[in-house]
């Protein structure tokens, strides 16, 4: 029931070629469905900020669409959209606009005041304001968000993919599953766990690139 | 020459009169500063002034013209240095710049040749964070200045720093002033400060803050290092604790 190492290593060679097949569909859903889910997830979080009603509408809708387990909305993605790619890009969409919203949101709300009325006092129109105070000022929210949501993009392939599709690692999954190959089951969790951790140390390494001021200390020099 | 009239100010919050019939006025390169003890009703002028509240009564003149309730005609700064911490100094300093619609290599241009002038060299490319709190308050006022090289509002800008550094930075202060003539309305509740730095010193007292009375100071400048252990000095710092 439990496959050793050597086995599981030794599975992760021989199915390489067909592991890395469907990686390779799983990764195309996963990166579309990221940047739409991100893309809606800023112009969610922008209109909310800028519009109290829009967030008083709608913030509740949020926290709601989280609360739905998405193993329970999959099946009907795919009764709606069908096996090819748009269920699990929907899925992935929904899964990982939200914590780029709530970052980004609180970001904008911890903008400071103080600099904020500075930049009124030259004259700074609504979007000089975002630009030069919101904005950078909720880098930091919107990178933990983003982490969070690059995990959860190749985890919403997976399953969006268990519950019907034609290639990827989830439909992979169901079917070394049925043949009780546990040494394949257990490559293919290591290999998805693998490029979650990719993925994050990539959000990672664009957060260090995007904040430099963050990364020298009082002597200017680099940590 | 008369930069900035404030004419019969008057200002109130939920029915409580804050600032009653203030009037005063700033000449074409003078330092002028409003002395007053802190909650008197310092900072809410200067919003007014800045235009970022609207008085109850009153105007505010700048070169005879009336720009009540208009922000982003005079610069403002206050004791909190507010550099954007995701900026480098240079781009701090440019900030204003960029807001008046500037590219960003051109802003940086215009701003280069003031880092000598405001004792900032070396420190164009770093981070606020890297700064002291000196070297940042320079940094703040080289900012104000790029945004209006006319009137400037300076709330408390020394205050927060350490006896020493303040007064360093008033020796720095009047030689940079020296060079640039910026007009300028300096708030602070030190009366030392007041003398050494100012050309003439409003008194505001009271509440709701009034304007108690106006002391000229004649000591020329630039002025000697020792002008605050000389009896003039004395004198006037009497003549302003007798006012209060």
């Amino acid at each position: 029931m439990l496959p050793s190492p050597v086995e599981v290593i030794q599975a992760f060679i021989s199915e390489f070629p067909l592991l890395m097949k469907n990686l390779v569909v799983t990764l195309q859903e996963a990166f579309i469905g990221l940047f739409l889910g991100v893309s809606v997830g800023f112009i969610a979080a922008v209109l909310m900020d800028t519009f109290d009603i829009l967030y008083k509408a709608f913030y509740p809708l949020l926290i709601i669409t989280q609360t739905i387990p998405s193993v329970a909305i999959a099946p009907l993605l795919v009764l709606w959209f069908g096996y090819e790619m748009t269920p699990k890009i929907v899925l992935i969409i929904i899964s990982t606009f939200f914590p780029v919203t709530v970052g980004l949101l609180d970001g904008f709300r911890s903008a400071d005041k103080d600099s904020i009325g500075l930049l009124r006092s030259m004259g700074a129109n609504r979007f000089q304001i975002f630009r030069y105070i919101k904005f950078p000022s909720a880098l930091p929210q919107l990178f933990s968000g983003l982490r969070i949501a690059a995990a959860y993009s190749v985890v919403g392939a997976v399953i969006s993919e268990w519950l019907g599709g034609f290639g990827g690692l989830g439909v992979y999954m169901t079917r070394v599953k049925k043949a009780f190959a546990f040494d394949k089951m257990f490559a293919v969790i290591f290999l998805i766990a693998a490029i979650s951790l990719a993925l994050m140390a990539l959000v990672g390494f664009a957060e260090k690139k995007c904040m430099p001021y963050r990364n020298t200390n009082k002597k200017g020099e680099k940590l | 020459m008369k930069k900035l009239e404030v004419k019969n100010i008057s200002k109130s919050f939920d029915g409580k009169p804050v600032l009653k019939d203030i009037s005063i006025e700033l000449n074409q390169g003078e330092i002028v500063c409003l002395l007053g003890v802190s909650g008197g009703g310092k900072t809410t002028l200067f919003n007014i002034i800045s235009g970022l509240l609207t008085p109850d009564s009153g105007q505010i003149l700048l070169d005879g013209k009336d720009i009540t309730n208009q922000p982003g005609y005079v610069s403002y700064m206050l004791q909190k240095d507010l550099l954007l911490p995701y900026r480098t100094i240079e781009d701090n300093a440019a900030l204003p710049l960029l807001l008046k619609g500037a590219k960003k290599k051109e802003a940086r241009t215009q701003v280069h040749p003031m880092f000598a002038q405001f004792g900032l060299e070396g420190t164009q490319k770093k981070y606020p964070a890297q700064l002291s709190g000196g070297m940042r308050q320079r940094a703040a006022l080289l900012r104000t200045y790029m945004f209006s090289k006319d009137v400037a509002l300076l709330d408390e800008p020394f205050s927060a720093l350490d006896t020493l550094t303040k007064s360093a930075m008033h020796k720095w202060y009047l030689n940079v002033m020296e060079n640039i003539k910026l007009s300028t309305l300096f708030i602070t509740h030190d009366i030392d400060e007041a003398i050494l730095i100012s050309d003439r010193i409003y008194l505001l007292s009271g509440s709701p803050g009034e304007i108690a009375g106006e002391i000229i100071i004649k000591e020329k400048k630039p002025r000697k290092d020792d002008f605050n252990l000389t009896p003039d000095f004395l004198q006037y710092k009497k003549k302003i604790l007798s006012l209060l």
